[in-house]
């Protein structure tokens, strides 16, 4: 199975610059046939913003929490992945992150920034909870950073915040708070898990223009999972399509953007409704995701894809057409096989 | 009305912060709940007479007079006597001490033998789950009182150890009310965000499940107190409580039903007093509860 190929040469053309290289993940469910995570492979280099796209259920949440090592043992399985963080290397099938690592090197937001603090504490002592637990040094300090990365993520009056407790914030704010406390031990990585779907549109804008400030400040690589294509085009540097568990194409966002090659892509890029075009129909992408028990051999895509053909039968790789530009599909680059789909 | 006291321009309703501090809202909830006032003045009541007995000016309640054995209430002795003299008031507020120690102390016990248990079995789950929750509905199968009362006479009788009898008795009640609840909180976000800022579990245990957990807790402790009181009685009624001459309710009950017809008033204070504490305590749990419940806010 080699699905990561296309990977692991760009790993190897910029091999400093990465701050975390997953490679072939494969995870399920207890109780499953089918694996839910399939091979995932993932790079983000220093500074770079990854958005991992898909509909739900795609398992681009548990892909996250399976690198930060939230997923209950009791209830899934990780059968391989090995993990690349910096100089550490992990092999998550027999071990998790290290909870020296969490929150440190490597730190995570949520999507819902209503339920995502705890609610019997302040503010400021759950920003200090997060430094005293890998910096050590007295409260006082440990606020004073609060303090700090408040101001940094822009929350006016971070001195009277720190004292508030979540009830009291709005959730773009609250959003914030995450963010300052996922950035307070400065980590290479931030994995941000769909941090603006439950936010209204302009806190939207303004999380994810704070992210990439952030991002700029201190060049620390960023996971963004997300299924709203709008984010992708506002933030990310590069791209990865998931659809059923298995990453489908991967690669700059620009490339991507204007030159889909896997049919589930293209599907995606014309269900988006654009500004420049006249109005009409969104096109749809027939069908629904199957289940992961019902998931087909070969291509998972094929009982939806319009161009399946028997070869689909047989699993694609992740293969480069381009620089960078991956794609599982037997049929791309698509432009030497118009004769095929036509 | 503690808002009554400050100036009208920095009222709740102008100042957010004063506004939406949960002490608060909690507070002015519970203040409109008229029957959870009357029962939190019941318990405060018992409690100041018991805390203040050794300064209250009655008669030592062991003392005997034999000069005035099943006295009715009087000037002397407002609520009578006993039949070997001693002053009804003074063994009523003196047996309040006992009531409500035992109904603390028991309930303390419960709570420090349950919560933690509940939450063990609660977070964790699995093989650690299934011993404690078959174990404690083992429990749960014998009646509250019956086990009581078996566990305090093996023990022997006495006030301590009938209130560990009793602490033990509810002990599962909160077993079970802390599991079900940690069951609920450690699927919430905050969980995961602390286990995502890499908080060993301990820490998530004692920060994140621990004071989560606690307002539903709080209240079925003040329940059970009023619980643990009629089961401190009922001990000492049958003689495996507080032992004589030490005043109890129970026992003065357990005397004074062999001269029902010659002098109620021996039967008629501890019986109202037991009456009154315990519905000051489920006044005062009902409205902790109604003002703590997080979906009326």
């Amino acid at each position: 199975m080699d699905t990561s190929g296309a990977v692991i040469d760009r790993t190897d053309q910029s091999g400093l610059d990465d701050v975390l290289v997953l490679k072939d993940l494969v995870l399920r469910f207890r109780g499953q046939e089918n694996d839910v995570v399939d091979g995932v492979s993932l790079t983000v280099r220093k500074g770079e913003v990854l958005c991992v796209v898909g509909e739900s259920g795609c398992g681009k949440s548990v892909t996250a929490m399976a690198l930060m090592g939230l997923l209950p043992k009791e209830s899934a399985r990780i059968s391989s992945g090995n993990l690349t963080i910096g100089v550490d290397h992990f092999d998550l099938s027999k071990d998790a992150l290290p909870n020296e690592m969490r929150g440190n090197t490597v730190a995570m937001i949520f999507q819902e920034p209503m339920t995502s603090l705890n609610p019997a504490f302040r503010i400021g002592d759950q920003i200090g909870e997060a430094v005293l637990r890998h910096r050590g040094g007295t409260r006082a300090e440990a606020l004073a950073r609060a303090e700090e990365m408040l101001t940094r993520v822009g929350i006016a009056n971070p001195s009277q915040r720190l004292h508030e407790y979540p009830h009291q914030l709005s959730g773009g704010m609250r959003q914030r708070v995450m963010i300052a406390m996922a950035l307070a031990n400065d980590p290479s990585i931030l994995i941000a898990d769909e941090p603006t779907t439950a936010l209204d549109v302009t806190i939207q804008a303004q999380i994810l223009d704070l992210i990439r400030d952030l991002r700029d400040e201190t060049g620390m690589g960023t996971i963004m999972i997300t299924h709203d294509l709008g984010v992708v085009a506002e933030i990310a540097d590069s791209v990865a399509v998931m659809y059923g568990g298995q990453v489908v194409e991967q690669g700059p966002v620009a490339e991507v953007f204007n030159n889909p090659q896997h049919p589930y892509t293209i599907g995606l890029m014309s269900a988006m409704p654009r500004l420049d075009q006249p109005g009409g129909r969104l096109a749809i992408v027939p069908g629904t995701v199957p289940t992961i028990a019902n998931m087909p051999e070969g291509c998972r895509f094929r009982s939806r894809c319009a161009f399946a053909t028997p070869t689909c039968a047989s699993r694609p790789a992740l293969a480069d057409i381009a620089d960078g530009h991956a794609v599982a599909c037997h049929y791309a680059p698509l432009e030497d096989h118009v004769a095929v789909s036509a | 009305m503690t808002d009554a006291a400050t100036p009208s321009t920095i009222t709740a309703a102008t100042d957010p912060v004063l506004a939406a501090k949960p002490e608060n809202r909690v507070w002015k909830k519970f203040r409109s709940h008229k029957s959870a006032l009357f029962g939190g003045f019941l318990v405060a009541f018992f409690v100041i007479i018991a805390l203040a007995a050794p300064i209250l000016p009655i008669p030592d309640p062991s003392a005997t007079d034999w000069g005035a054995v099943r006295k009715a209430p009087s000037w002397d002795h407002w609520m009578g006597t006993d039949e070997i003299g001693r002053d009804v008031m003074s063994r009523m507020i003196w047996g309040a001490q006992a009531s409500l120690l035992a109904g603390v102390v028991s309930v303390g016990i419960a709570v420090m033998l349950g919560v933690p248990l509940g939450i063990v079995a609660g977070y964790f789950g699995g093989w650690t789950d299934a011993i404690i929750s078959r174990c404690t509905e083992a429990v749960l199968a014998a009646p509250f009182l019956i086990l009581a009362i078996a566990l305090a006479a093996f023990l022997g009788p006495s006030l301590t150890n009938a209130m560990i009898a009793i602490g033990i008795s509810a002990t599962p009640i909160f077993i079970r009310l802390t599991r079900g609840q940690v069951i609920n909180i450690k699927s919430e976000d905050y969980v995961d965000s602390a286990r995502a800022i890499g908080l060993p579990t301990p820490r998530i245990l004692s920060r994140y499940i621990l004071p989560n957990v606690l307002p539903p807790i709080l209240v079925q402790a003040t329940l059970t107190i009023a619980t643990a009181i009629i089961a401190e009685a009922s001990l000492s009624f049958l003689g495996l409580g507080q032992q004589p001459p030490a005043p109890s309710w129970g026992s003065m009950l357990n005397t004074a039903k062999n001269f029902l017809n010659q002098a109620p008033w021996m039967a008629m204070w501890p019986g109202l007093s037991i009456f009154f504490v315990v519905l000051g305590f489920n006044l005062l749990g009902d409205g902790l509860r109604d003002a703590l419940d997080p979906r009326e806010h």
